[in-house]
């Protein structure tokens, strides 16, 4: 009903037409879609190699953070630091930074490519979220379930890697995609730093014809690799809730 | 009694959590063979014993002895505990592995066993307490008294030179505590070294050697079951077999 009320008072606006001209030119969606959603892959390369990065590097921030005694302190103010000051900067300040910073450096063996640095940026941002929910997992798993791994002589290490992650992984998969959804739509702050992907494509489209019906299909692309993933995280959550009620504690 | 022919002997054993002193000097000694039940009301220190045996928590003084071995400041607790099982209140399985799993993990990890050896071998002991049928199950499908004997067997696994029994029937329902007793009678006949904290009170009479009462953290009076149980010195233990028979668990 309400969007219903909210459709009808946009099209019966005065400025309609123009609107509809500027941003919902039939011919110019087809025309610009292929080179869009060929720009798009770039955005899918981008994140799905910064997740894979983020799931590793994240995890072992979240474990150097949990470390115990007083030995190890430095590791984890480390960790504790780190994720403060990722969380704390602008991700598209991050990536600036690193994007027109690091290539400066001219250090020798490092890449000097923009899109090197955008998804060094995004890996680093996101590893601080993400950090966070796995230690969230981690401190999720019920103390005496380390008792019980310790008591039959595991290692710390081993009662991390046989008893407590893979019991805290499962518990965070929901927050984590949400998470990684987040980091979808991020991909396209790469964009400001030089590479072309989906978003600047559209741009150097809009800037061609004077008409923002490009920036519709890169909207309609975003929303559509979201939507799976979406699906997938309530699915997730509705399998969980099912999971507890059936099996109680424990 | 020297020693050697202790399987495990405690000397002025002491720990405070905080302000909190929990053991005031706890004197025990524990033969091969020999089956001793601590009793005493909630809070007496009989969980914290069995955890400073197993090194679980470290205690503040005092000396713990295993088979003439002191491990009181062992460098290596882990190969402490993989010589000492312990089994909790709370059955503390690792819930996203099977039984079979759970119980060949440790073999596997830290002892070094291969796959096919502590499988063959857990398989035997699953059989062994009837829980052969239960192998590939995951532990929330099971029954409180089927969780509580797959732990025992699980500690079990580890050949440990003594088992330390943390109240393995309080979380039970009334119905299931019987097979789970009857399980760590068959230990005792078959002559394994226990310590047993319990509040089965019928339990430690039948099945005891050696009836510990702790009270304010200290072994207040030790003997043989009949004895403690008919004619205690003690008024402090008299009292609580009062409140025992009064509550129907003798």
């Amino acid at each position: 009903m309400f969007i219903a009320i909210v459709v009808f008072v946009v099209v019966s606006s005065a400025g309609w037409p123009e609107v509809q001209k500027a941003f919902f030119d039939r011919q110019l969606f087809v025309d610009s879609f292929p080179e869009i959603a060929h720009a798009f892959l770039l955005n899918i390369r981008i994140f799905c190699i910064a997740e894979a990065l983020i799931l590793v590097f994240a995890l072992g921030i979240a474990v150097l953070r949990g470390l115990p005694g007083p030995v190890l302190f430095p590791f984890r103010l480390l960790a504790v630091a780190y994720t403060d000051l990722f969380r704390g900067i602008p991700t598209i300040l991050v990536i600036y930074i690193l994007g027109f910073g690091a290539p400066a450096l001219q250090l020798s063996g490092v890449p000097n490519s923009p899109l090197f640095w955008g998804v060094t940026a995004l890996v680093l941002v996101y590893s601080a979220y993400v950090a966070e929910v796995y230690r969230a997992g981690i401190e999720s798993v019920h103390p005496s379930q380390e008792a019980a791994a310790r008591s039959l002589g595991l290692s710390r290490p081993k009662t991390l890697r046989f008893v407590i992650i893979p019991q805290a992984v499962r518990r965070v998969i929901p927050p984590l995609l949400n998470d990684f959804i987040g980091l979808q739509k991020d991909s396209a702050l790469v964009a400001l730093i030089g590479p072309i992907e989906a978003f600047r494509q559209s741009q150097i489209d809009v800037a061609a014809t004077f008409n923002y019906t490009p920036y519709m299909v890169t909207a309609l692309l975003f929303v559509l690799l979201t939507i799976p993933m979406a699906r997938l995280t309530d699915w997730l959550i509705a399998r969980d809730r099912r999971r507890q009620s059936a099996g109680g504690l424990r | 009694m020297s020693e050697e022919a202790a399987a495990l002997r405690l000397e002025g054993v002491r720990k405070s959590f905080g302000p909190v002193e929990v053991l005031r000097g706890v004197d025990l000694d524990v033969s091969e063979h020999e089956v001793v039940c601590l009793i005493g009301a909630s809070g007496s220190g009989k969980s914290t014993l069995l955890r400073c045996i197993n090194l679980l928590e470290r205690i503040n003084a005092g000396r713990i002895v295993l088979h003439g071995e002191e491990i009181t400041h062992a460098k290596n607790v882990n190969t402490v505990r993989r010589r000492v099982g312990i089994v909790f209140q709370a059955f503390n399985l690792f819930p996203h592995m099977t039984v079979l799993r759970n119980v060949t993990l440790a073999p596997r990890e830290v002892l070094g066993k291969s796959r096919a050896e502590a499988e063959a071998e857990a398989t035997a002991l699953l059989d062994r307490f009837g829980l052969a049928d239960r192998r590939d199950e995951y532990p929330d499908r099971l029954s409180g008294g089927q969780q509580q004997r797959v732990a025992i067997v699980r500690a079990l696994a580890m050949r440990p030179e003594l088992m330390l029994l943390d109240e393995v029937t309080s979380a039970l329902d009334p119905e299931l505590v019987a097979e789970v007793l009857s399980v760590i009678r068959e230990l005792a006949e078959a002559g394994m070294t226990m310590v047993i904290a319990t509040h089965e009170m019928s339990f430690a009479r039948d099945t005891a050697d050696r009836v510990c009462f702790l009270d304010a953290g200290k072994i207040l009076e030790q003997g043989p079951p009949e004895e403690i149980f008919t004619q205690p010195r003690e008024e402090r233990t008299r009292q609580f077999l009062d409140r025992v028979i009064a509550a129907g668990r003798l």
